[in-house]
């Protein structure tokens, strides 16, 4: 919504007021919290969802990292892991992780949240479509967890669901958890595709006076870029979900080769949207460690249009590299060389971004508190994530790691710094101003440090056991007298340890959050001394976020100006 | 590295070692070059009393090149490993040496299958041995395979060879190996393919030709009244 000049009440009740959009008056608990339009309590729908949708994702890993360590093993809140249960828990972990945390929290959550309030504007461009995406999404949560209740339970052919295994029930053996599971992923998309055109129109068309495209915050770039990608790729994918729902039901034979179809058509549609995918979730990743970066190394961001540009180099080659995830799957041979060289050539716009983060650091005066430790873990962490990426784009050490714990162990390296670290960077630096109230660094720390230290130990010895040959989606290694010893029993102990550290982590995590609700000093507009226009409201900002509307007169990262007062001048500080 | 704990069984594997280690040295090379950076510029930076940070927007050529020339040589190292890549992918899968024999491997829901081409040497004649889970082959020679599926994609996986190739039901796919040395190894089912995937294991069995040539003696009567694998 564009700003307006209409005048705006008080909080203060009164007997008459005027109907307008930003009305606090008269709302009753279900207006305000459950059926909003207001993008803040939008924002925290969607995180809070996405929060319990991970915890369901979490015990799925749970169950099959305890199956793993100790197999055929009862396990506490689990019970036996057969096969069949056993690849439902690996399905849902991958569908929920990717599309029912990280995509919710970073993009919806943090783009509703940030996106108006750090563009200046009082709420979405489309308000009661961004309360559509919300309810569509919850639908399709619920669906998903149907699923797991219906004859023959949920869908266990993995987060690809290639055909045919995905495409006949007589295959999979979940007749009903499979459309289910299709039907879920399709109505997420809906959800997606709604908020998408939020999060670009908004940030396009109703910025602040004086906030060029040049001046708006990274964060904000990188979530619309990332809707852009998202709403480019998902198109072909939305178009093979239906083929595959009537192949399932309908007796088509799209994915059927002894009728015609082809089973590799589904790989296609699904990883040209599945690579660009990945950089919708990392892009919003890196634009939250970026404002996190810049405010407490107190120094303006390093390069940020080459930022930009680099961003928009990722994303367009991002279209052109997606099977690298068949190299050996029955495409033509002499295509791999193609994508083998566009894979290898993303790796380069990447290391960029992170050099730009790096250098950022640079002469600035860093401040270690709870934000930071995150943020810059993040840059550590992918790092490994990355590098370890090239060992699968080289199609031809690719033969030998492809479907092995190597792959699993380079996407945790770049999924849990997107979903689990620069989550919880944004959470603790931007929940002040969501709250009103400071957390506790102690406690944050202790947070920080154990994720840290357990999310290492599940997946550093996930390299080694799948270099030494462990293949994916495996119930029991004891059918494989190959992969059958001490060793590689110790390390997938090791890994399943680490993942109890990291659950047991998340306590430090509540307990914060209940201290903070209850002790919490209160925040103030700025505790962190930011330059973005979030900070120039209170915490948290009122219906309407900014009274009055604010105006921008520099970019967004001016720390430690030479000459200036503070070592921070805020983006709608009018000029002395 | 990886021959260590699994053996090179192969003539490529030897080859996809050698890449794997040339991708370890460059990659490595930048991960600690990076990590370095990032971990001494914390340090030395970290908030110091009265402090000031710099002014630094990132234009000037003076900083920018400590990025640039970073970014070239990654780029050339990105360049060697993919001519190194392109040359073991085409060695493996886009080249077909003759074969001593040739073999047909069955992917189904959940074991695998194998059809030898038995004494006459010569795939689908009355003579062929089917074996349920054991793929024989001689020792030093060079053996093709047709691969196939019964029902879902399932993948042939020999991670002594460094081999890898997913079988797609409606193809038959083909490829090579040559073996380096006498042994048993396990086969893998790489690609998801239901409830049964996890105890989908094979094992192929590589000989001398003495050894070999029993063998085939010993299955031969048994294979010429041997009834088509189901389905």
């Amino acid at each position: 919504m564009t700003t307006t000049t209409a005048p705006h009440h008080a909080d203060a009740p009164t007997a008459e007021h005027v109907h307008d959009a930003h009305d606090a008056h008269e709302q009753s608990f279900f207006t305000k919290y459950l059926w909003s339009t207001d993008h803040k309590v939008i924002g925290f729908q969607y995180m809070i969802t996405g929060l319990l949708m991970a915890i369901i994702g979490g015990y799925m890993a749970y169950g099959f990292r305890m199956q793993l360590a100790w197999p055929g093993e009862w396990i506490p809140g689990v019970g036996f892991l057969s096969s069949g249960r056993y690849n439902a828990f690996i399905t849902t972990h991958g569908t929920v992780m990717i599309f029912w945390f990280a995509m919710p929290v970073l993009i919806a959550a943090f783009g509703n949240w940030l996106i108006p309030l750090m563009t200046g504007c009082d709420d979405m461009a489309f308000p009661r479509i961004n309360r559509l995406s919300y309810q569509v999404f919850l639908i399709s949560a619920v669906v998903l967890i149907g699923s797991f209740f219906v004859d023959g339970g949920a869908f266990g052919g993995a987060w690809t669901a290639y055909p045919p295994l995905s495409s006949k029930a007589t295959m999979n053996l979940t007749p009903l958890g499979s459309t289910l599971w299709v039907v879920a992923v399709a109505l997420e998309f809906v959800a997606f595709l709604l908020g998408g055109i939020n999060f670009i129109t908004t940030a396009m068309n109703a910025r602040a006076p004086g906030m060029s495209m040049m001046n708006i915050p990274i964060v904000v770039w990188m979530i619309v870029v990332a809707s852009i990608l998202f709403m480019v790729s998902v198109g072909p994918l939305v178009a093979g979900a239906a083929m595959l729902v009537f192949d399932q039901q309908l007796g088509t034979h799209f994915f059927d080769p002894g009728q015609g179809g082809d089973p590799i058509l589904w790989q296609h549609l699904f990883w040209f949207f599945g690579h660009p995918e990945v950089y919708v979730v990392l892009l919003p990743a890196m634009g939250i460690c970026a404002e996190i970066i810049t405010c407490n190394a107190r120094k303006k961001f390093f390069g940020y249009k080459t930022l930009i540009y680099t961003v928009f180099a990722t994303g367009i080659i991002s279209f052109f590299v997606w099977a690298h995830h068949q190299f050996v799957a029955g495409i033509d041979p002499r295509m791999a060389n193609v994508f083998t060289i566009t894979t290898l050539i993303i790796s380069i716009p990447i290391a960029e971004m992170l050099f730009l983060f790096i250098a950022t650091l640079a002469g600035g005066q860093i401040r270690l508190n709870v934000p930071m430790l995150w943020a810059l873990s993040f840059v550590a962490e992918f790092l490994l994530g990355g590098v370890t990426g090239i060992f699968l784009g080289a199609s031809g050490s690719d033969i030998y790691f492809h479907d092995t714990y190597f792959v699993i162990a380079h996407f945790h390296y770049t999924f849990v710094p997107i979903a689990v670290i620069a989550c919880f960077a944004g959470f603790t630096h931007w929940i002040p101003k969501m709250t009103g109230r400071m957390m506790n660094e102690t406690i944050g720390k202790l947070h920080f440090w154990f994720t840290i230290i357990g999310f290492n130990l599940v997946f550093l010895p996930l390299f080694i056991t799948g270099a030494w040959g462990d293949h994916r989606r495996i119930y029991n290694y004891d059918h494989f007298p190959d992969l059958t010893n001490a060793a590689m029993q110790d390390l997938r102990i090791a890994s399943t340890v680490g993942l109890l550290i990291m659950i047991a982590a998340q306590g430090f995590f509540v307990w914060n959050l209940l201290w903070t609700w209850l002790k919490g000093p209160p925040a103030g507009d700025n505790p962190w001394q930011a330059t973005t226009l979030e900070w120039a409201t209170t915490s948290p900002p009122g219906h309407g976020n900014f009274h009055p509307m604010p105006t921008v007169y520099r970019g967004p990262y001016e720390y430690s100006v030479p000459g200036a007062a503070a070592d921070f001048t805020p983006q709608h500080l009018p000029p002395a | 590295m990886i021959s260590h704990a699994v053996d090179q069984v192969s003539t490529f594997a030897k080859d996809i070692d050698v890449l794997i280690l040339l991708i370890c040295g460059l990659v490595g090379f930048w991960f600690f070059v990076a990590e370095g950076v990032l971990f001494f510029l914390v340090f030395k930076y970290r908030a110091k009393e009265g402090g000031k940070a710099a002014y630094i927007d990132g234009t000037d050529p003076k900083h920018t090149r400590f990025i640039s020339w970073p970014h070239r040589l990654i780029l050339l190292c990105d360049v060697v490993i993919v001519v190194a890549a392109v040359r073991v992918w085409v060695e493996v899968k886009q080249t077909m040496p003759t074969p001593d024999q040739t073999v047909r491997v069955v992917s189904q829901q959940w074991s695998w299958s194998f059809q030898h081409p038995g004494p006459d040497n010569k795939l689908d004649t009355a003579d062929d041995i089917k074996t349920l889970d054991e793929l024989h082959v001689v020792a030093g020679q060079t053996v093709q395979f047709e691969l196939v599926s019964q029902d879902v994609i399932h993948s042939f996986s020999v991670p002594v060879f460094r081999l890898k190739q997913d079988a797609i039901p409606g193809r038959v796919i083909k490829g090579w190996f040559k073996t380096t040395q006498t042994g048993s190894y396990d086969i893998q089912c790489a690609e998801i393919c239901g409830i049964g995937h996890g105890a989908m294991v094979g094992t192929i069995v590589i000989e001398q030709p003495e050894r070999y040539a029993e063998w085939v003696a010993g299955h031969a009567p048994v294979a010429a009244l041997a009834t088509p694998a189901p389905k």
